[in-house]
């Protein structure tokens, strides 16, 4: 059963993309291997760290938890989706004004979860934004950095709504 | 004049190719016809192996290989001893592979190469190993005590090490005290978990005979020079590279681990590239340990609370080899009397064996056992002399009157605890004012009349930092303008990218944009140490400093020729060699560097605007600082509200504050963890019973307060920056303080900590048996 293999066809950040895969075979090695978008990190692969977290139809998913079959036909966003090195989407400009990563591992999977948090809740408070960021661990920075990015992030990216309203 | 590079904000360098998923980690390296490893580990603490029968995973289809010990030779040598102490009684490290034994859950017994990491691991299902299971050395103590279960059959103890350091005078000194504490103290056994597992990547070049491994460390070039001897390759034959490298703590470096041979060892072998990521439970059994120590520690005290001797004999639990020494060990009494004067102290370390995981240094390695021992003494001489906790910390402390000032203790790399351009009691005043000390105590006491549990905990740190050996680094200024900047040592999120950039732009003239900063790859620099002990802006800045002052100084000289002006008269900005105040006249560096690598201009034989700088310093450097934490205890459940955390610190000079502040912030919340949630339990059989993040409770962005940081900077006068190092301090004195808060919100019930981790249900029995023991007073 597991062994079983399926063609699985997912929308990944705009493009189609079309593997055999075995039916045991996890979102996050779908991601990785097959459309080879190595963003998306896997840091425990039992569902806690979070660092593999990206958006399936808007909502952010553990792609180790899921498997490749259950996003067959399904649109998954992943890091690579936010913003280029040239131009970065406003959470990773606040990230990186407000040192809000050290190693960057875990960084994937906060920007994604912080993505779709903010679209659903434009201002939060600082307390809020830490308990939107509990099923993210992080090693390295403590999250006080994160959550004043967080902040930062939500300003612009509410001016940057207000203005297009306007 | 240059605008100011050093010491600013600047924002780094490395982020925004991280923050766009273009992270480059060990499991990101893809190669043509990469196979897949998985290692088969022991489920014992104690076995010995009777049989290995791997037919059954060689059969399975995509299986390429399954390695055990005896397909080795001498690749499964012993590893080396990495420090050596005096008082050694039986080192013993680690194979690669167990032959014949296995001595702690999770040691390495096959390697599997599939076509896929699926199969691999399917595989190691298959492969029948046959034990014989016996006692096991598990708990500290009882191993230590002769006719205890023997790690290492051998030999007639578990005892690897005892230590003595002596210095002053002690038995005069508890002769004349006006009393005596004694006190035992137990930090528990934790461990790092950075967010990136271990992995490694090798790919063997069977044209060229050429290896190049990848790998998630935090040491690529002793690794390649120790892989090289067990692999018998010439070091040339072999690249080691350290990518990006998702966090490392103190745990990515172990020379080696069993993976770190046995993926090169099967690239060679089957003449493709293999790689072996390792998973978070393998993580927990496979990677090495840190913190357990027990401490027997008396002090002799005045009765005005000052502390005239100090004599700590501590137990060490090594794990079941020694491949470090009793380093941690060392550590801890190399920085045991803290910022405090103590004319008179004995240590005593005794590193025992155990069938546990290797034990080698997690982010504080030893300090902060040697924090929580100080700090509780503190606590303790405050009771017995009815003084305030604060007050007691202040008539001990090291004044700036008193430095230099030797401690008597030495730490790792034969480096003196003396105490110089530091003031504690500047440290103490800053953080008891940031604080509001006073105004907390008089809360604390309405607090207390309403049932509501507050406590304050303090804790002094002294962090040895910037220790031998050596690093190095090189500055090129390329003819195309950019200036290159290559160091051995890598990153694992500390952001030398761009603090040494900035020590680069700063000292030579140039733009940040323009430096392209390399490390961690044995090609690119291949010399070096590693990243570890808050070293890399104390040696690897130090050295970038020299390298670039010949850069400059021969830019200067060749600039000189062609303008036809005295060096003194000239400037660089931006790249720019101009004349003071006629800044027409000038060149930069891009035609110097054309010219120096061209023929006819007198730039000496080597060609070039170049040159390499080391720093090998002498001894060490020591961080200071002090932390509070004000927490409220929930009486019912245990659980602490951390209020408060103040820190003040002295890291020296800093190059960026921003990533300073970085370094403590992350530094105190894996304090935090340390202190409050995280514990590795064992069975009374020896497997470890935490082995993923459902049973280890590291913090979240919930547990972690908002952290106050005030910085104190005094200039390190035993470098050309002035820097101290700040990678550790921050996780250093956390459990003391901690303890100490909860001990203090506790005090109406008598409390008395004296092992940490406290978790909630620790605290709530120590809750309970209080309550008993008031309830049976009152009765």
């Amino acid at each position: 059963m597991l062994h079983d293999t399926f063609i699985v066809s997912t929308k990944i950040n705009e493009r189609v993309v079309t593997a055999t895969v075995e039916a045991r075979v996890s979102l996050s090695d779908f991601i990785r291997h097959e459309a080879g978008l190595t963003g998306t990190h896997v840091g425990c692969e039992h569902g806690f760290c979070g660092s593999c977290t990206v958006l399936m139809d808007g909502e952010p998913v553990r792609a180790c938890l899921l498997f490749a079959v259950q996003a067959e036909g399904r649109s998954v966003e992943t890091v690579e989706s936010l913003g280029t090195e040239e131009k970065l989407h406003p959470l990773q400009t606040a990230f990186w004004e407000h040192h809000g990563l050290q190693c960057g591992f875990c960084t994937p999977g906060i920007l994604m979860t912080l993505r779709a948090y903010l679209e659903a809740k434009p201002d939060p408070s600082a307390d809020e934004i830490r308990e939107a960021l509990a099923g993210n661990l992080c090693r390295c920075t403590g999250y006080q950095q994160m959550i004043k990015a967080t902040e930062a992030a939500a300003k612009t990216l509410r001016e940057n709504n207000g203005g297009a309203a306007a | 004049m240059n605008t100011r590079v050093i010491g600013e904000r600047i924002k780094r360098s490395e982020d925004p190719r991280l923050l766009a998923g273009k992270g480059v980690y060990v499991d990101d390296i893809h190669l043509l016809g990469m196979a897949h490893g998985a290692v088969l580990r022991s489920p014992h603490a104690k076995a010995r192996i009777l049989g290995i029968d791997t037919s059954r995973a060689l059969a399975l289809p995509g299986v390429l290989a399954v390695i055990t010990a005896a397909d080795l030779g001498h690749a499964n040598s012993p590893m080396p001893l990495l420090f050596l102490d005096r008082g050694f009684i039986f080192p013993r490290t680690h194979r690669a592979l167990a032959i014949d034994q296995v001595r702690f859950h999770g040691e390495a017994i096959a390697f599997v190469v599939a076509e896929s990491r699926y199969i691999a691991e399917d595989a190691l299902e298959l492969i029948d190993v046959a034990y014989q299971t016996s006692q096991a050395a598990v708990d500290l103590v009882e191993a230590s005590r002769s006719g205890a279960p023997l790690v290492h059959d051998d030999t007639d103890s578990n005892i690897a090490c005892r230590t003595v350091t002596e210095y002053g005078d002690l038995a005069s000194a508890f002769a004349n005290a006006s009393f005596v504490l004694r006190e035992e103290l137990r930090p528990e056994r934790g461990c790092a978990q950075p967010m990136e597992t271990r992995g490694a990547v090798a790919d063997f070049d069977a044209r060229t005979g050429k290896l190049t491994l990848w790998d998630s460390t935090q040491a690529p070039i002793p690794t390649r020079g120790i892989l090289a001897e067990k692999l018998q390759m010439a070091e040339a034959d072999i690249t080691v590279i350290a990518p990006d490298v998702g966090g490392g703590f103190g745990v990515k470096i172990m020379l080696l681990y069993a993976e770190e041979v046995l993926v090169p060892f099967a690239a060679r072998l089957l003449k493709r590239p293999v790689k072996w990521i390792e998973d978070r439970h393998e993580h927990f059994i496979g990677s090495n340990h840190e913190r357990l120590m027990v401490h027997d520690v008396e002090v002799a005290v005045m009765d005005d609370g000052r502390i005239t001797a100090l004599k700590d004999v501590f137990l060490y639990d090594s794990g079941a080899y020694c491949p470090y020494g009793p380093v941690n060990a060392e550590c801890c009494q190399g920085i045991l009397p803290g910022p405090y004067k103590i004319p008179n102290i004995y240590t005593e370390y005794v590193a025992v064996y155990t069938n546990t995981p290797i034990v080698s240094p997690y982010r504080g390695a030893g300090q902060p056992h040697a924090v929580f021992v100080m700090e509780t003494i503190m606590n303790r001489i405050a009771t017995r002399l009815e003084l305030d906790v604060a007050e007691v910390r202040r008539r001990n402390l090291v004044t700036p009157a008193d430095c230099p000032w030797n401690a008597g203790v030495v730490f790792q790399g034969n480096s003196p605890l003396i105490h110089r351009d530091c003031d504690y009691p500047a440290q103490f005043h800053l953080l008891l004012d940031s604080l509001g000390y006073q105004a907390f105590r008089e809360q604390q006491a309405k607090a207390r009349a309403n049932g509501i549990y507050k406590g304050v905990g303090l804790a002094f740190y002294v962090e040895g930092t910037g220790i031998a050996s050596y690093e190095g680094v090189e500055v090129c200024v390329e003819p195309t303008g950019f200036v290159r900047v290559t160091t051995g040592y890598p990153s694992q999120g500390q952001g030398h990218a761009t603090t040494i950039s900035q020590i680069v732009a700063e000292e030579l003239g140039v733009d940040m944009s323009n430096i392209v900063f390399q490390q961690g790859n044995s090609d690119q620099f291949a010399w070096g140490g590693a990243t570890f002990a808050s070293r890399g802006t104390v040696i690897g800045g130090t050295a970038a400093v020299r390298a670039t002052r010949k850069v400059r100084e021969r830019a200067l000289a060749m600039a000189s020729d062609m303008l036809e002006v005295s060096p003194i008269d000239l400037e660089i900005v931006s790249g720019v060699v101009r004349v003071k105040g006629v800044h027409q006249m000038c060149t930069d560096l891009k035609t110097l560097s054309l010219a120096a690598a061209m023929p006819g201009l007198e730039t000496g034989d080597e060609p070039g605007l170049r040159a390499t700088g080391f720093f090998r310093p002498v001894g060490g450097t020591f961080s200071s600082g002090v932390h509070a934490m004000i927490v409220d205890v929930d009486l019912g459940t245990g659980v602490v509200t951390i209020d408060r955390h103040v820190v003040v610190h002295d890291c020296g000079l800093m190059i960026n504050p921003t990533i300073v502040e970085g370094q403590i912030f992350g530094g105190t919340a894996q304090g935090i963890g340390g202190a409050h949630y995280e514990k590795l339990w064992f069975s009374p059989t020896g497997e470890l019973l935490t082995t993923g993040f459902a049973d280890y409770i590291m913090p979240t962005a919930m547990e972690i307060p908002f952290i106050e940081i005030h910085h104190l900077d005094r200039a390190s006068s035993l470098n050309p920056l002035g820097v101290k190092g700040v990678g550790e301090g921050g996780a250093i004195p956390v459990p003391a303080a901690f303890a100490g808060a909860v001990e203090d919100a506790l005090a109406p019930l008598g409390v008395s900590i004296s092992a940490v981790p406290l978790t909630a249900p620790m605290i709530l029995e120590h809750i309970r048996k209080a309550q008993k023991k008031l309830v049976g007073q009152t009765a």
